[in-house]
């Protein structure tokens, strides 16, 4: 093995390096900083090695056999290291990296023994993040999927004392189980048409499958749930019950995009089944539009940026769907930039004014700048404004979905790009700019925390620069006409922001009271979580109910019965035992007349 | 002359005389009477076959048996005796601890 394969596994090895250091050494995890300490050093060697993958250019496929059988191993272990996995582990390293130092002061209140259990799982997040990313094959994948999704469970329930957080990482878990259900099935069903995992093997011989559309729509129903589609998006706001630097890492720029990675990873898979991809991209575009019009009336800032993260993952889906999978996947890695900052510039200011509620902050731009500063960056990033990094990307997707003639989603997104600009903003001026203020004396965060905002805000800049200079490279020429609309849009919305919640030229009220109908569904989240409840207690209670009658009236009455009977007949077998030695000696007198008269008799 | 059988017609009724006290007296001590009772019958069995069939193993034997119950009867009685002291009666009806 050369240079080329020892890179990229380092990459893996370090973070699984780490976790599996402060797993077994406790004194070392109780320590809790030095716990962050090894897993940052460990991070940042992960990061400078991607870094090198990624300056090289190395394109590895390494494979290892695993389960060997006669004719051939049933599956094998490996790297696919090409543009795709080296941007994601780019992105993975840099914003793991960057979210560990910050947790480091974030929870500088916590119990070190809980700061050494978030770095623990910090640790194996990043090592399956990064096996994930790295998967040659679809059954690899699988597997790291499920940790990712383990993790995300642990550091949802970081506050396991907490019944909302409990709740959260509960749902979190079994709703993107659903989806993963799915997933396997399809994974199983593939394998079983074709005799390989690996995504090289099953590009050539997918043509030939029978079948493909269900089998790809099941693999698709694991994208539908890891990466918050309509209809299993509703675990995805709860998850911020989680640190907010978790659900910068893992709830907006990395495990979320699992699925729209997935997707564009086995893009030459959907592209042959043009009906399944019209299904991402329509599901794509109405979650889109859902959650954005649910992040509009929202008043948790975590949750506002929960839903537009929801949002933006049905952007990215659309143009997969659309056949555009290059730039969702542009927009993955844009998005993950700038969605990363706005979270952690949200948990700056939640660490200063020590609430969600953005109707209890305000004027905090005059305390505290630097956050304002990078937020609105953020802000203008996700809004779409140039030169920023997420107006390229937008706009490369808004393109891809027009080129396909779908019409429906294209008006879908573009709807929700002026939404988008919209809450974003209105969360800006009300938070940061609003005339009521904060309740204390709300205060920049430390440096340790600004650190990584500052990088983030920079980057988001930079990159956006520098699509500006080198062009997007997307499938076609996006018409002319698409970078005017996508920042009218964007103005737009910033405008109403201003007018109804700056200027109080519109009173938010009146709005509310016109779209009532609306307004009270989306208030309500459509409904789906009320579903899902009603779902819950209709049919698992109820099933449950069922079940337990069984048990407690059946299995348990039958024993209920025998072990009566056994009472019963104990009861009167007692009489027999008198107590008297006479009686027992007629009992053997008795026997022995019997076999005296059975010996006479019948032999 | 007197045969076999009616040497084993005597033992037969001798052990059911023996069998019958067991099961009926109510005092240890008639007990223990009618176990030697039973005893004995063995002994005119053992001796009667020894002597019609001219093998001295069988009047052997019961010597052995006479020495061996005399001591059956000294630990039968000592228990008796013990029993005795300590519920104040030897009526078989009232020992019954074991009673379930």
């Amino acid at each position: 093995m050369g240079a080329s394969v020892w890179l990229p596994l380092s990459v893996l090895a370090l973070p699984f390096v780490a976790f599996v250091l402060l797993a077994v050494v406790a004194p070392l995890r109780r320590a809790g900083r030095p716990a962050g300490l090894v897993s940052i050093v460990a991070m940042a060697l992960a990061f400078a090695a991607a870094v090198t993958v990624w300056t090289r250019g190395l394109v590895v496929e390494a494979t290892w056999t695993w389960l060997p059988a006669d004719g051939g191993p049933i599956a094998s272990v490996g790297l696919l290291v090409d543009s795709l996995s080296t941007a994601m582990l780019v992105l993975v390293t840099l914003v793991s990296l960057l979210v560990q130092v910050y947790s480091l002061a974030y929870l500088h209140d916590e119990p070190p023994a809980s700061l050494g259990r978030y770095y623990t799982y910090q640790s194996l997040f990043a090592f399956s993040m990064l096996g994930l990313v790295l998967a040659p094959g679809f059954l690899q994948m699988f597997m790291f999927w499920e940790l990712v999704g383990l993790c995300s469970y642990l550091l949802i329930g970081y506050w396991y004392d907490r019944p909302a957080a409990a709740r959260a990482a509960v749902k979190a878990f079994w709703i993107t189980k659903l989806g993963d259900v799915g997933f396997i099935v399809g994974i199983v069903l593939l394998w079983a048409a074709t005799g390989t995992f690996e995504f090289t093997e099953l590009f050539e011989k997918a043509q030939a499958v029978s079948g493909l559309p269900l089998i790809m729509f099941l693999i698709y129903l694991g994208a539908v749930g890891k990466s918050a589609q309509f209809p299993l998006h509703v675990w995805l706001p709860d998850a911020m019950e989680g640190p907010t630097p978790v659900s910068a890492l893992i709830h907006a720029a990395t495990m979320v995009t699992a699925g729209v990675f997935m997707v564009t990873r086995a893009e030459p898979l959907f592209a042959l089944v043009p009906e399944v991809l019209t299904l991402i991209a329509w599901v794509g575009a109405f979650t889109a539009l859902l959650a954005a019009t649910m992040a509009c009336v929202e008043g948790d800032i975590k949750r506002v940026l929960a839903y537009s993260t929801v949002s933006q993952l049905g952007y990215m889906m659309a143009a997969a769907g659309a056949g555009a999978a290059q730039a969702g996947f542009l927009h993955l890695l844009t998005h993950g930039l700038f969605k990363a900052l706005l979270f952690l510039a949200a948990g700056a200011v939640i660490h200063a004014v020590g609430t969600n509620d953005v109707f209890r902050m305000g004027g905090l731009f005059r305390a505290m700048p630097q956050t304002g500063i990078v937020f609105i960056v953020g802000t203008l990033a996700l809004a779409g404004v140039p030169p920023l990094a997420g107006f390229f990307s937008k706009e490369a997707v808004l393109g891809g979905v027009w080129e396909a003639h779908l019409t429906g989603p294209f008006l879908m997104l573009a709807l929700t790009a002026l939404l988008t600009a919209f809450y974003m903003f209105r969360v800006v001026f009300i938070a940061f700019f609003g005339r009521a203020h904060a309740a204390g004396h709300p205060h920049e965060a430390p440096w340790l925390m600004r650190g990584p905002l500052w990088i983030l805000a920079l980057l988001t800049v930079l990159v956006g620069i520098s699509l500006a200079l080198g062009g997007v490279e997307g499938p076609e020429e996006s018409p002319g006409w698409l970078a005017p609309l996508s920042v009218g849009l964007a103005l737009v919305g910033f405008l109403l922001a201003w007018a109804m919640y700056q200027r109080g030229a519109i009173a938010p009220a009146r709005v509310a009271a016109a779209l009532a109908p609306l307004d009270y569904m989306a208030r309500r989240r459509y409904g789906l979580d009320a579903l899902y409840g009603g779902l819950y207690r209709g049919l698992m209670l109820g099933f449950s109910r069922l079940v337990g009658w069984v048990d407690r009236y059946l299995v348990d009455g039958l024993l209920n019965v025998l072990s009566a009977l056994t009472l019963r007949g104990g009861h009167r077998l007692r009489a027999i035992q008198s107590g008297r030695a006479q009686d027992y000696v007629y009992g053997v007198a008795f026997g022995v007349l019997l076999l005296f008269v059975w010996a006479q008799l019948w032999r | 002359m007197i045969g076999l059988s009616a040497y084993l017609t005597l033992a037969a009724l001798v052990f059911s005389i023996g069998l019958f006290g067991v099961l009926t007296r109510r005092n240890a001590i008639g007990i223990l009477l009618g176990i030697e009772l039973m005893l004995n019958a063995v002994n005119i069995n053992l001796v009667a076959f020894a002597r019609f069939s001219g093998n001295v193993t069988g009047l052997v034997f019961t010597l052995f048996t006479i020495s061996i119950t005399v001591a059956e009867v000294a630990v039968g009685l000592a228990i008796v005796i013990a029993i005795f002291r300590v519920r104040r009666t030897v009526e078989a009806d009232r020992l019954d601890l074991l009673r379930g």
